[in-house]
């Protein structure tokens, strides 16, 4: 099957039903994109097909018609998106493993709702979870890249 | 002060682009293969035999071994060694490993494990306190007892008394990077294993020992841990274990990691209590004594469960002069997974015992519990210091302070008037609010445990390599050592190279645990630098005829009365003259020495201290809850990086939060855990942290000695999130005359049932 990640044509030879996160960890080594739970609620493995935040082990990776962005396609060390910059401005990270996903679902919420509120910004990162507790400093730096987003 | 940059954690960069590597990220070779056990599907029985026909002939499989197939005594146990890594005649909970699948794909293992049929002989399996009371199923013969004083005729003599009974669930560690180990056989039988462990020293030990061989011919590779909270100081030894052995035996690379449901049903967890208490008191609140009986679930295994009792035993006065006490602790051993190390190490649950206690006298006083904590909190110094149930003198107790100074900057008095006449006018929503203090004793309780080492190079070009003996899960422990040895050889952090532990560069290591980290590795890195850099003074001393105190290291710069060169060619001069730039650092803690039998000596080199104030709010229909406000005053002496123990402080005070509201642990009546994946065990998400968040370091050095005079952080603001829980019995308080008697975990059901309790309905 064929599938776009980052802006990259790949042709992959996997079944059909395997998760489009093993696809992109074990076929195509995106391994920024990371397995939690498997069951889509605790979203370390959220990706953005078509811009939009999916958690890609509860989806097959033949249902995918769209690009694909993993976190590796939203910024580089050298050349950080807005949200990456804003995540170590306000140290966000701990253990890291959580954070891919936290980023991928910021970017993405941040995309169709430029200026949000706090309660806005709870509803859209509650499904992503964190057991270091960083939900603090990611408010504030959802925040931020809100601020960097608009100015840009 | 130099030493206390808030600089980013070190990994920054890599983990918000997903650059940085875990286990599983980890490239393999080709041919790799993968690992998943069998497990067993019942509490506790006779092993008869095992039908694996369908197993070997699913796809993919290229082995699968039994207890018989293992070469040597392949045990897990971190204790007692009674942890075989596959049953053997016997099973002793669901979940436990049986056989080991190695196969093509960590699909296909999986998938292959689940196909045999067992052949066991059920017995009754022992699964409540009750019934391991009743069948006298313990660890050690009998429990231990810790005392000073009288408290039994002590007791007699009080003014008042309360008596009582909490229990506290465990909790799931839920690391969001499940166990993982990697195995890759090298030539002459050599093993290089990398494994998510806060122990890579142990996982030598046991994978040597299960390969038949000394501990020189396996190495363990450790970066980073996506969390660990105690869950990787000894549940990761089964799957190092396993993939050493299966790569031994099929001379490929292995590789195993629990999927979250797997992880959940076999790893161990936080050991679950049951405390009976009696209490005497006068009319201030004062204690003058205490009865308290703890009894705690283990498991099917030893594993660190003495010491997490001890533990629990010796926080059982959290911050409070007992004058008479007595400590009776029961390690009850379970058909159950082995309860473990979780971030407190059962000082949370001592802990708990304790303020729970606190709280029921000042309801039965009528007395604000702030005043009841204040009355009985340990004397300072000045004061004339006064010493734990377990005869350790508390030299430098602030907890009287760092309470005052947290009660005027949260406006506490103000807002429990405004809570109090809340509670006046409505009736369906019920505000509470507590504080809660902590006194954390930091040591490892093991003495010989309490010793760090570290290894320096410095390159000619200046450049500078570091490793020592603790491991990374997150909490930022590299970067704070990396900044000792900036400030030892006066250079900036760029030049610090962090490099992953390994054992064979800093060998016999502790696990990363006890919150001892910074404090023991911190101490060798400097120690190791200093002798790097005394050796470069000299030289530069001798070279330019100067004293060797006059030769100043600062700024990336070496500075002598009459020369100046860079920390660069200072490295290129003492290269050129034969000076060794490579050292090792070794450190002990000083006088500490305990007898965990008697109950008796000074088991921890120092106490940290904080306190918290929680407001919440609880719907009296529907038992629901949230948490309104959070302010937090925490010690960690003087900083050695602001930000990430900040960071620290916030993620305790949530994680420690969750144990005591929404994480829940079920198991059915036939031992099967219920709850075993985020959809049925409820860790805290972005909404449920305080809306209001204030934290606040104490300004203040460590009295003891440590490097720079910080303090450990990374368990005692766990117990910060007891403030919710005595917020919400306060709020439950509020609803009826009685005292609530809440449990934990205080769930939706628990507070609505404590509600009832309250209006004696």
């Amino acid at each position: 099957m064929k599938l776009t990640v980052n802006g990259t044509d790949h042709e992959v030879d996997v079944e059909e039903d395997m998760p489009l996160l093993w696809v992109l960890r074990d076929a195509l080594g995106y391994t920024g994109v990371k397995y939690g739970c498997g069951v889509a609620q605790c979203g370390a493995c959220t990706v953005h097909i078509d811009g939009e935040a999916v958690k890609s082990c509860q989806i097959s990776a033949m249902d995918v018609e769209s690009p694909v962005t993993t976190i590796e396609g939203l910024g580089t060390p050298d050349a950080l998106h807005s949200v990456q910059e804003a995540w170590i401005e306000h140290q966000v990270a701990q253990c890291g493993y959580c954070q891919s996903g936290q980023i991928m679902a910021a970017a993405a919420f941040l995309a169709v709702t430029p200026n949000p509120s706090d309660g806005d910004i709870d509803e859209a990162m509650s499904s992503n979870l964190c057991r270091c507790g960083t939900y603090p400093r990611i408010r504030a730096a959802v925040k931020t890249a809100a601020t960097k987003l608009n100015g840009a | 002060m130099t030493h206390r940059p808030a600089v980013p954690h070190d990994a920054a960069p890599l983990h918000v682009s997903g650059a940085a590597r875990y286990v599983d990220d980890i490239p393999t070779p080709t041919g790799t293969l993968h690992l998943a056990f069998g497990t067993s599907p019942v509490a506790c029985g006779i092993l008869n035999g095992m039908s694996l026909e369908k197993v070997r002939a699913s796809d993919g499989v290229v082995a699968v071994l039994e207890a018989c197939d293992l070469p040597f005594d392949a045990d897990c146990s971190p204790s007692n060694h009674d942890e075989p890594l596959l049953a053997k005649d016997r099973v002793h909970y669901v979940g436990q490993p049986v056989f080991l699948v190695v196969a093509t794909s960590h699909h296909l293992a999986r998938h292959a494990a689940r196909q045999a049929d067992f052949d066991i002989t059920e017995h009754p399996a022992i699964l409540t306190i009750g019934q391991a009371l009743a069948a006298d199923s313990r660890f050690e013969d009998g429990p231990r007892v810790y005392q000073r004083g009288d408290a039994g005729s002590s007791l007699k003599h009080a003014t008042h008394t309360v008596h009582g009974t909490l229990h506290m669930g465990g909790q799931e560690h839920f690391y969001l990077e499940g166990q993982a180990a990697l195995a890759l056989p090298s030539e002459d039988g050599d093993m290089l294993v990398h494994s998510s462990t806060q122990h890579p020293t142990e996982i030598q030990h046991k994978v040597a020992h299960a390969l038949g061989k000394p501990m020189n011919a396996v190495r363990v590779e450790t970066r980073r841990m996506g969390g660990g909270f105690g869950g990787k100081e000894s549940q990761g030894n089964a799957l190092a274990i396993a993939c050493a052995i299966a790569a031994r035996q099929t001379g490929k690379p292995c590789k195993m990691r629990y999927d979250r449901d797997d992880d959940m049903i076999i790893t161990g967890k936080r050991h679950d209590f049951r405390i009976e208490y009696r209490c005497g008191f006068d009319t201030a609140g004062r204690i003058s004594a205490l009865d308290v009986v703890h009894y705690t679930r283990c498991g099917w295994a030893q594993d660190l469960s003495l010491p997490v009792a001890d533990r629990a035993m010796l926080h059982a006065d959290n911050a409070y002069f007992l004058p008479n006490v007595r400590i009776e602790s029961h390690r009850l051993k379970t058909n159950m997974q082995s309860a473990t190390a979780f971030r407190g190490f059962g000082g949370p649950q001592g802990v708990l015992g304790m303020e729970r206690i606190i709280d029921h006298i000042a309801h039965h006083l009528c007395m604000d519990p702030l005043s009841v904590r204040k009355n009985n909190y340990y004397a300072t110094p000045e004061q004339g210091a006064q010493t734990t149930p377990y005869g350790q003198v508390v030299e430098d107790s602030i907890i009287a302070d760092l309470t005052d100074t947290l009660v005027s900057t949260s406006e506490y008095v103000k807002r429990r008037t405004a809570v109090v006449d809340w509670n006046a006018q409505n009736e369906v929503i019920k505000r509470g609010i507590a504080l809660t203090p902590v006194k954390f004793g930091i040591s490892f309780t093991l003495t010989h445990l309490n010793q760090a080492g570290a290894l320096v190079h410095v390159y000619q070009d200046g450049s500078i390599h570091l490793n020592h003996g603790g491991t990374e899960m997150g909490q930022g422990l590299f970067q704070k050592v990396a900044q000792v040895a900036a400030l030892r050889f006066g250079v900036p952090l760029d030049m610090i190279k962090i490099t992953a532990t390994d054992t064979a560069k800093v060998p016999n290591t502790s696990a990363t645990a006890a919150s001892s980290g910074s404090d023991l590795n911190g101490m060798a890195v400097k120690v190791a630098c200093d002798t790097i850099r005394d050796r470069i003074a000299a030289h530069l001393a001798d070279l330019h005829n100067c004293p060797v105190r006059d030769v100043q290291f600062a700024n990336g710069i070496v500075t002598l009365p009459e020369h100046q060169l860079s920390f660069a060619k200072a490295a290129q001069s003492a290269y050129e003259a034969r000076i060794s730039l490579s050292a090792t650092g070794f450190y002990k803690t000083p006088d500490i020495q305990w007898d965990r039998i008697k109950g008796h000596g000074r088991p921890f080199f120092y106490f940290a201290y904080g306190a918290a104030i929680t407001e919440v709010a609880i719907d009296t229909l529907t038992g629901e809850n949230r948490i309104l406000r959070t302010d937090i005053l925490h010690d960690a002496g003087a900083s050695l990086n602001p930000a990430l123990d900040i960071g620290q402080i916030e993620g305790g005070y949530v994680q420690g939060a969750g144990w005591l509201t929404t994480e829940e642990l079920v198991w059915d009546d036939a031992g099967n855990l219920r709850t075993h994946a985020p959809s049925t065990y409820k860790i805290p998400a972005c909404s449920d942290r305080p809306d209001i968040f204030n934290v606040a370091l104490w300004d203040g050095e460590n009295k003891a000695d440590t490097i720079y005079k910080s303090k450990a952080v990374g368990e005692p603001p766990f117990m910060l999130g007891l403030s919710a829980f005595f917020a919400l019995s306060d709020a439950v308080a509020a609803c009826g005359p009685a005292y609530p008697d809440l449990n934990a975990p205080a769930t939706a059901e628990h507070v609505l049932a404590a509600i009832k309790r309250a209006r004696n309905v």
